[in-house]
Parts: C-alpha cells; sequence; structure tokens
C-alpha cells in the first residue's frame, strides 16, 4: 500500500486506534472522566490530523474507500458530531449511572462506522460502515439499563431499534445482490456504466434491487412511510445517544445515498424520481403534521426530523436536474445547519437532563426564558433555526433548498415545502410561546442549577455556529463549492 | 452607511435596553429612548441638511445606471456565490418611510412609557428591533436582503405580541406570524424564479433589484411570479381577502405593538407594491390592475361595513385601517400621478392616524382595562383631553379637509377615476361609510352616559405630547401637502410613473 494511501487512512486509523486504547484503559482503570477525556482526545485527533498531515485528494484507496473533498467534509462533520456527544455524555451519566466506561468505545465504533460510510463508494464499504454504526446504536440506545428510574424504556427503544434495523439491513443486502445479479458490480460508478451498457430495455430485476436499496435508505433517513421507529426511539434513548442518532447517523448515510445517487445515475429509472418524489412529499407534511401533536421534547424533534429529511430528498430529486455542484452544495449546506442546530437542541435538553431524569416534556420548557434565560436563548434560537428564519443557519439552508427546487423546477414539491414549513412553524412558534409563558414553580428546578460544562460548551458553539453561518455564511460556502469535485 | 448606522444604533440600542434590565426596571426605555432620539437626529439631518452627513452627492447611483434621485446607496458583498449583496438605498419615497418609521418609534415608546413595566428589557430590545427590521425593508435594494428583512421584522413582533398582548394573544401572534411567512415563503419561491429566468437570459446570477428591473418575461410566466410578490404583499397590507390576521393581531397586541403595526408594518407592504411588484412586472401589472383595484375597492367598503359591526374599539379601529389601506391598493394599481401620489400621502397620513386612534384605545384599556364599547359612554367628562385627541384624529381618519387623509384618498380617487371610473365611484362611497363608523365611536365611548361610572386619568403630559406631535404632521400634511408631493415625485418618476 502506497504512503498516499496510509495517509489518507490516517483519519480511520487514528480513530481505531484510539477505539483500542479506550478499551485497554477501560479494562485496566475504570474511571469515567479519564476515559472521557481519551475519547475526547482520539476524537480531536483525529478530526486534527488533516490539518497537520495534507491529504492527497482524490484518492481511491483499495476499491472500497474513497477520498475527497466531499468524503472528508462529511468525515469532519461526523467526528465534531462524535465530539459533541462525548462532551454531553459525561454530565449525563456521570453520577447517574454505572460503568459508564464502555459507552465511550461505543461512540467510537459508531462514529467510525459514520466516517466509512461517508467515505465508501462500494457496497461492501457501504454495508460494513453501516452494520458497524447500526449495531454500535443498539446497546448505545440502551446504555442505561441498569438506571433502574428509566431502564424500561431505553431497552424498549433499543429492541425496537434492533428489529427494524435488521430487517433493513437485509433489504438492503437484498437490493446490492439483485443490482449485482444484474450488473455484476458493486462499484457506485461501475453501476452507472453498466447500466449504461444495459440502457436499452429496463430490467424490472434491477428496478427492484434499486427500489429496495432506497427503501433501506428510506428506513435509515426515517422518511414516511418507514419512520415508524423514530419517534420511539428518538424518546427512549438517553439524550446523548438521541443526539448521535440525529446527527452523525443522519449525515453519515445522507453522504453516501447522495453520492451513490450522483455516481450510480440512478435518476436514469424515471421510477425511481417518482418514488423519491412521493416520500419527500409524505415526509415533509406527515412529519411536521405529525409534531403538531406532540408533547414531548424529543418525539417532537423525531418528528421535526422526519420533516427535515424531506425537505433534504428536495435536493437529491434535484440533482438529476440542477448541476452537480449545485446539489452537493446544497446537501452539505444543509447537513452542516441541520447538524449545528440539532446538536444545540440536545445540548439543552442534555443540560436538564441526566441518566436519572430526562427533561423531555413540553411543561418542562414553560417559562425557561424566565427560569434560565440563557439556555431559553439557544433554545429559541434552535428553533428559528428549525423553522428557517433569517439570522439563522436554518433560513440559509433553507433558501438553498428553495434555490435547488427552484432551478429543478420541482414545483409540486416546492409547493409540499411550502405547506410543510407553514405546519412547522406552526409547532416551533407553539413551542417558543411555551419558553415565554410565565414560569411556574417547581421544586428542583434543574434550571436554576448549574449547567454542566460539556453542555455548556456545545451549546455556546454550536449557538455561535447557527449565527455565523445565517449571517456569514460566505467562508463555508467557498469551502461546500470545492465538494463537487468528485462527481 | 448612514443607512446602515441607523439600523446598527437600533440593533445595539435593543441589546443594551435587554441588558439594562439588570440596574433596575426603568433603565430599558431610557436606553431605548436614546437609541431612538439619535435615530431621529440622524434622519432630520437627512431631511433638512443632507450635506452635513456628506450626502449632497449621488455620484454612486451613476455606476449604478440609474436616472431616479438617490439620496443615499451603500453596496458591499455579502454573499457573492448567489449575486447577493447589500445594496441599501433611499430616495425621496424611502426616506419618507424611513422618518415615518422612526418618528412613530418614538410615539410607541411614548405608548409604551407607563404601560409595560414587566420584563421591559426585553420589550424595548423587540421594539428596537422590529422598527431596525422595518427600515432595512424601506431600505434594502438587493431581492435576498430585502426578504431577509421582511422575515426579520416578524420575529420581535411576534415576541412582542405573544408575551405582553391581551388575552388571546397565542391565537393572534401565531396568526400573524403564520399568513406573513406563508406568504412570504411564496414570494421567496418568486424571487428565486425571476433571479433565475433573469440568469437564464443573462448569465448573471444575481438579487440586485436594478439589475432585475428590465427582465424580459413571458406573459403567463411573468403572471405567475408576478402574483406571488402580489399576494405576500396584500397579505401584509392587508386587502381582502388576505386580511384575516390583522384584526386579532392588532386587539391583541400592546398598544405599542399596535401602533407599530398599524403605523409602519402595514406600509411594508404598500411599499412593496410600489417598488417591486408593479416596476418588476409592468406588462403583467397592467394585466392585473382591474383585478387588483377591484380589491382595493372591496376592501375599502366591506371593512368599512365589518367595522361598523364591531363592539371591541380596537378591533373596529383594526377594520378601519384595511378600509383605508385599500385606497393604497387602489392608487398604486392606477399608476397615474395623482392616484401614486394619493397613496403615498394615504400611506404617511394613515400611518399617523392609525397609530394615535390606537394608542387613544391602548390608553383607555389600560385605564379601565375593556375595550367593549358597549360598556364605555360618557367618557368626556371624565377625560376632555383625551377625548378631544379622539375626535381629532377620528376627523382625521374620516377625511376631513385640512388633514393629511383627505389629501391622500381625495388624490388616490382623482387619479384612479381616470382608469377606472365604475370602481372608483363605488370605493368612494367608502368615504360615506367611515363618517358612519367614526361617529358611532365618538358617540358610543365618549358621549351619552357614563353607565358604568368609569373614572379615569386624563392624558398624561407624555400622552399629550405624542398626540400633539402626530397632530402637528397630520396638519402639515394636510395643509401644506407639496413637501412630501415634492419628495416623493422623482421616485415615482423614476419608477415609471408618468407626470404631467
Amino acid at each position: 500500500m502506497s504512503s498516499e494511501a496510509i495517509i489518507d487512512l490516517l483519519q480511520i486509523i487514528l480513530l481505531t486506534v484510539s477505539t483500542v486504547v479506550v478499551m485497554i484503559t477501560a479494562a485496566f482503570k475504570r474511571d469515567h472522566g479519564l476515559v472521557n477525556a481519551l475519547t475526547q482526545c482520539g476524537l480531536f485527533a483525529s478530526l486534527l490530523i488533516f490539518v497537520f498531515v495534507p491529504p492527497v485528494l482524490p484518492l481511491q484507496v483499495t476499491p472500497l474507500l474513497i477520498f475527497d473533498e466531499y468524503s472528508l467534509f462529511f468525515s469532519a462533520l461526523i467526528i465534531i458530531g462524535g465530539i459533541a456527544v462525548t462532551a454531553l455524555a459525561y454530565p449525563y451519566f456521570e453520577n447517574h449511572n454505572q460503568h459508564n466506561e464502555e459507552f465511550y468505545l461505543l461512540v467510537l465504533t459508531g462514529t467510525l462506522g459514520a466516517v466509512v460510510m461517508a467515505c465508501s463508494n462500494h457496497f461492501v464499504s457501504f454495508f460494513l460502515g453501516m452494520e458497524m454504526l447500526s449495531v454500535s446504536l443498539y446497546v448505545m440506545i440502551a446504555y442505561p439499563i441498569h438506571s433502574e428510574k428509566v431502564a424500561k424504556f431505553p431497552l424498549e427503544a433499543s429492541i425496537k431499534y434492533l428489529i427494524m434495523s435488521g430487517v433493513t439491513s437485509g433489504i438492503i443486502l437484498f437490493g446490492m445482490a439483485l443490482v449485482y445479479a444484474v450488473l455484476g458490480t458493486f462499484e457506485f460508478t461501475g453501476l452507472a456504466v453498466a447500466a449504461g451498457a444495459l440502457a436499452e430495455g429496463l430490467d424490472p430485476v434491477l428496478l427492484i434491487g434499486f427500489l429496495l436499496l432506497i427503501a433501506g435508505i428510506a428506513f435509515k433517513l426515517s422518511l414516511v412511510p418507514f419512520h415508524m421507529w423514530t419517534p420511539d426511539v428518538y424518546e427512549g434513548a438517553p439524550v446523548p445517544v438521541t443526539a448521535f442518532l440525529a446527527t452523525v447517523s443522519k449525515a453519515a448515510m445522507v453522504a453516501v445515498a447522495l453520492r451513490l445517487m450522483l455516481n450510480a445515475q440512478i435518476f436514469e429509472f424515471t421510477q425511481v424520481t417518482v418514488v423519491l418524489s412521493l416520500l419527500a412529499a409524505a415526509s415533509m407534511i406527515f412529519g411536521n403534521l405529525l409534531a403538531v401533536m406532540q408533547s414531548n421534547v424529543k418525539r417532537l424533534l423525531a418528528y421535526s426530523s422526519i420533516a427535515h429529511m424531506g425537505y433534504l430528498l428536495v435536493v437529491v430529486i434535484a440533482a438529476a436536474l440542477v448541476p452537480d455542484m449545485l446539489s452537493v452544495e446544497s446537501v452539505g449546506y444543509y447537513v452542516a445547519a441541520y447538524m449545528v442546530t440539532s446538536l444545540a437542541g440536545f445540548a439543552v435538553v442534555n443540560a436538564l437532563s441526566n441518566a436519572g431524569k430526562e427533561m423531555d416534556q413540553l411543561s418542562d420548557y414553560q417559562g425557561l426564558f424566565w427560569r434560565n434565560p440563557l439556555l431559553a436563548t439557544v433554545m429559541i434560537t434552535v428553533f428559528l433555526s428549525l423553522a428557517g428564519i433569517p439570522l439563522t443557519a436554518g433560513f440559509i439552508g433553507k433558501f438553498y433548498i428553495f434555490t435547488t427546487g427552484v432551478e429543478g423546477q420541482l414545483w409540486f414539491l416546492l409547493t409540499m415545502l411550502i405547506i410543510g414549513s407553514a405546519i412547522g412553524l406552526y409547532y416551533y412558534l407553539r413551542l417558543i410561546y411555551t419558553i415565554l409563558q410565565p414560569a411556574q414553580p417547581q421544586k428542583d428546578d434543574p434550571a436554576l442549577g448549574i449547567i454542566p460544562f460539556g453542555a455548556k460548551a456545545v451549546m455556546t458553539l454550536m449557538t455561535v455556529a447557527i449565527i455565523w453561518l445565517g449571517v456569514y455564511p460566505m467562508p463555508f460556502i467557498d469551502t461546500l463549492q470545492s465538494l463537487a469535485g468528485g462527481f | 452607511m448612514i443607512l446602515v448606522w441607523l439600523m446598527l444604533i437600533l440593533f445595539a440600542g435593543g441589546i443594551g435596553a435587554w441588558l439594562a434590565e439588570s440596574r433596575g426596571a426603568e433603565h430599558p426605555r431610557t436606553v431605548a429612548l436614546a437609541a431612538v432620539l439619535l435615530d431621529l437626529f440622524l434622519v432630520i439631518l437627512m431631511l433638512v441638511a443632507p450635506e452635513t452627513l456628506g450626502l449632497g452627492g449621488v455620484d454612486t447611483v451613476a455606476q449604478l445606471g440609474q436616472t431616479g434621485d438617490w439620496l443615499v446607496l451603500y453596496q458591499a458583498d455579502w454573499i457573492p456565490r448567489f449575486g447577493v449583496s447589500f445594496i441599501f438605498g433611499v430616495d425621496g419615497l424611502g426616506l419618507m418611510l424611513v422618518a415615518l418609521t422612526v418618528f412613530l418609534g418614538l410615539i410607541a415608546l411614548g405608548a409604551a412609557w407607563g404601560e409595560i413595566h414587566e420584563r421591559s428589557g426585553f420589550f424595548y430590545f423587540n421594539l428596537l428591533w422590529t422598527l431596525a427590521g422595518v427600515i432595512g425593508v424601506f431600505t434594502a435594494l438587493d431581492l435576498f436582503l430585502f426578504f431577509f428583512f421582511w422575515e426579520v421584522m416578524l420575529i420581535p413582533m411576534y415576541f412582542i405580541i405573544a408575551i405582553w398582548g391581551h388575552e388571546n394573544k397565542e391565537y393572534a401572534a401565531m396568526k400573524f406570524f403564520i399568513f406573513t411567512q406563508v406568504s412570504g415563503l411564496l414570494m421567496l419561491v418568486c424571487i428565486l424564479s425571476l433571479v433565475f429566468l433573469h440568469y437564464q437570459s443573462s448569465g448573471d446570477l444575481t438579487f440586485n433589484y436594478f439589475e432585475l428591473l428590465g427582465t424580459q418575461l413571458a406573459p403567463e410566466v411573468g403572471m405567475l411570479v408576478m402574483l406571488g410578490f402580489f399576494i405576500a404583499f396584500a397579505t401584509k397590507l392587508p386587502a381582502v381577502p388576505f386580511h384575516n390576521w390583522l384584526p386579532d393581531a392588532h386587539s391583541q397586541a400592546p398598544t405599542a405593538g399596535s401602533v407599530i403595526l398599524a403605523g409602519v408594518l402595514l406600509k411594508t407592504g404598500a411599499y412593496g407594491l410600489i417598488r417591486f411588484t408593479v416596476p418588476l412586472f409592468p406588462d403583467a401589472s397592467i394585466a392585473f390592475a382591474p383585478v387588483a383595484m377591484t380589491m382595493g375597492a372591496i376592501s375599502i367598503l366591506y371593512t368599512a361595513k365589518v367595522a361598523y359591526a364591531q363592539t371591541d374599539l380596537k378591533r373596529l379601529i383594526a377594520y378601519t385601517s384595511v378600509s383605508h389601506m385599500g385606497f393604497v391598493l387602489l392608487g398604486v394599481y392606477a399608476w397615474n400621478a395623482q392616484a401614486m401620489q394619493g397613496a403615498v400621502m394615504t400611506m404617511l397620513a394613515h400611518g399617523f392616524s392609525a397609530a394615535a386612534l390606537f394608542m387613544l384605545a391602548g390608553g383607555i384599556q389600560h385605564r379601565i382595562h375593556t375595550r367593549n364599547m358597549d360598556e364605555m359612554g360618557g367618557l368626556w367628562a371624565v377625560a376632555p383631553k383625551m377625548a378631544f385627541m379622539a375626535l381629532f384624529f377620528t376627523v382625521a381618519a374620516v377625511g376631513m379637509p385640512g388633514l393629511g387623509n383627505f389629501v391622500g384618498e381625495f388624490l388616490v380617487l382623482l387619479g384612479s377615476f381616470q382608469v377606472n371610473i365604475l370602481t372608483t365611484a363605488f370605493a368612494s362611497l367608502g368615504l360615506v361609510v367611515a363618517a358612519v363608523y367614526s361617529l358611532i365611536v365618538i358617540q358610543k365611548v365618549f358621549h351619552g352616559k357614563n353607565t358604568h361610572n368609569h373614572s379615569m386619568a386624563d392624558l398624561s403630559t407624555m400622552e399629550f405630547l405624542c398626540f400633539a406631535l402626530m397632530m402637528i404632521g397630520l396638519l402639515w400634511m394636510g395643509l401644506y401637502p407639496q413637501t412630501m408631493l415634492d419628495m416623493a415625485e422623482p421616485t415615482l418618476r423614476s419608477l415609471g410613473v408618468g407626470f404631467p
């Protein structure tokens, strides 16, 4: 293997090494703080490695992995997500749960799997990365199982996710097999070539293969009608894990799915576009409609994430019709905006919760603005960003989606987008209204206590990022414009 | 740069007011007052002595290839990726509206002065940010920037209604926000369509207002894109059938909120029609004019009728607002010199009269805790100064010659008569109905027997001062409207209105 390949692999290698180091440390010395710090070091090292060692781009390392600006961008987002989750997990578990050390092992393997997905342009690495991420998540969701007060929900959520996700993996695998049976290749770019050679007649087996793949991906992105698991799992999982699920796992799947769409040119089949449009429209409408009825913040964020993935899908559909550069840029921006916004939101929930008791009911947030202005301001910023209001990252993100949609002339989806956004506004505003209402005196109000450092750091940084991306996005857009080079 | 300063002072003042709360509940209003006064000072300088600010020349205008009379223009890159830049400019029309905004900002502070004691820091923060957003709307000449401020002014207003509003505030605030936001999104889609159509024909991706002005569009496409703009502005104006949010928002908002809503926020809709909808889509607008003028006439008559049926004082005034803004819609789509001048005059005069009436209604509610006119009566004897003011501003709103509203509405009717006789004839009936509902207000509230034995304090010095200022403004507009007409004329000429 060439030295260039080794350099490009450094990020993945560092993550792997950190996993081993953390595992050995945890085996010899059970010290939550130490393990947490080591994990943070490993994640930061892998995030920053390419600042010091310039990678060679683009480079295909083995048939399985490709390293280009695109993969590096998404890997960086994923690792930042991992760092935030690690920071949130410490105060959440400390003093409220026993045996916390292995959790970070799972964060690292999950992050590793997600990074592999971001770098994948081959069915095998796609599947390997996805499984590594999913298996880590099964355990992470059920992690506070020994905490007696809340143990019921994590276990239920975990089993639910395990079964659903397992079936989905099977479906994806079957789809891959059918595609392979017709085209004889696992490589994304090879798929386009092979499909082009078969262009004279559409093979139904191939179409079914692609549709199965799409169903699997839709499940992981929780698009309607494959969304059933999302609210239960979001609600049942401990807050840091929900954050991981909402950001890292989504970003990785979006990265690999967009690459698959663009490289393999699946859009050549009109049926695929129709199916994707229906998924997008249903997700935007039903995601938002169902969110209206929620009284639990985590469930609400789950439905809101369904809607947001629907918005994002509009860009993916438009990718067939607009220049690659615009669609990749839009997806990159939107995922980044969504990640910082979600992380800030979960950081607030995390600041009020711990493994012993979660503050995730809407009523817990009533009057938060007067009880703790800092937390409330962050939370309001988050909801405004999710609603796509100016001065926040969400606004530019939504602007990107509208731009891409208009350029692709997807008028039906744009109409759905407007309707969805209108419904979305309703519940975001209701949440903001709840936060602004007069405070109800509560006993042991956690909002009056000290906010743990980890949560405080995450929410401050992410809020700054939300505002910065919303007000002065140009430097970030410049970065994004280089991403499409690989397509 | 002076325009950016106007906004920055308000933004900074808002944050300052919020922070000042920790030093005592009375501090925020002082900070807010200082910021608004500073802004007002700058605006007056711009009006009276622009050369002291270095605004004598209009050199930058030549670079943009524009013939209009721009007093100030400021340009800087923002998101070059999309051809989005900061372009702020005011001409005569813009400057008058900015002046109106800052002036009514001061009035709103006066209205809030004795009324808002709870969480005052956050209140003044929102008030100043709304004003800054509105100034942004009146000065932005980049469509993206315009949309940006269009949304920015909403959120603080939402907070003002949602936190300090009356009994049904959540519903009203939500309705206000969703109506405006959804129509705003429609406008965003249309802005983007326009930009991309322009991009396809010229290869130049830009949101610059001046460059988009001459875009050639196929008739059907032009009509669709124009409609998106129109609906957004007609919702804000508002015109029947998009007016539904307004009575709730106005009646539930605290007094200062109503003053800003009626006095300033409605004008952004009219301004959008004048600055963007018609000039960007001249052909589609001509084709659409009969419909729009009919909508204007319906707004005038229908909401006047509805106003007549109200018992809630603030709701009644809210409906009359819709009625008066119907004249603006009528005038804008008649698109000739008299009608346009009239529309501008109506915007300014209604800004004053509606603000004053809402302030009166708010004052009454604050004193006797009801807005229900059936429970009032005989207040003239209790609060004569207030009653006099009420009579004055009601008469102004009716369109008494010698006051600003008369000039505006008369010019609108004069202009639109040349375009569409039938519609104008119906619209002019609005003046008659207005007299009826206005006199009813005076009758019910101030005359008759004080059956509930309300006793209340008369106007405070602060309030009296506010009303006196607005009175002077209306008298000026009514007696010597030439000041305003002269300022608006170059703008209207450059927008393509034919002057004799």
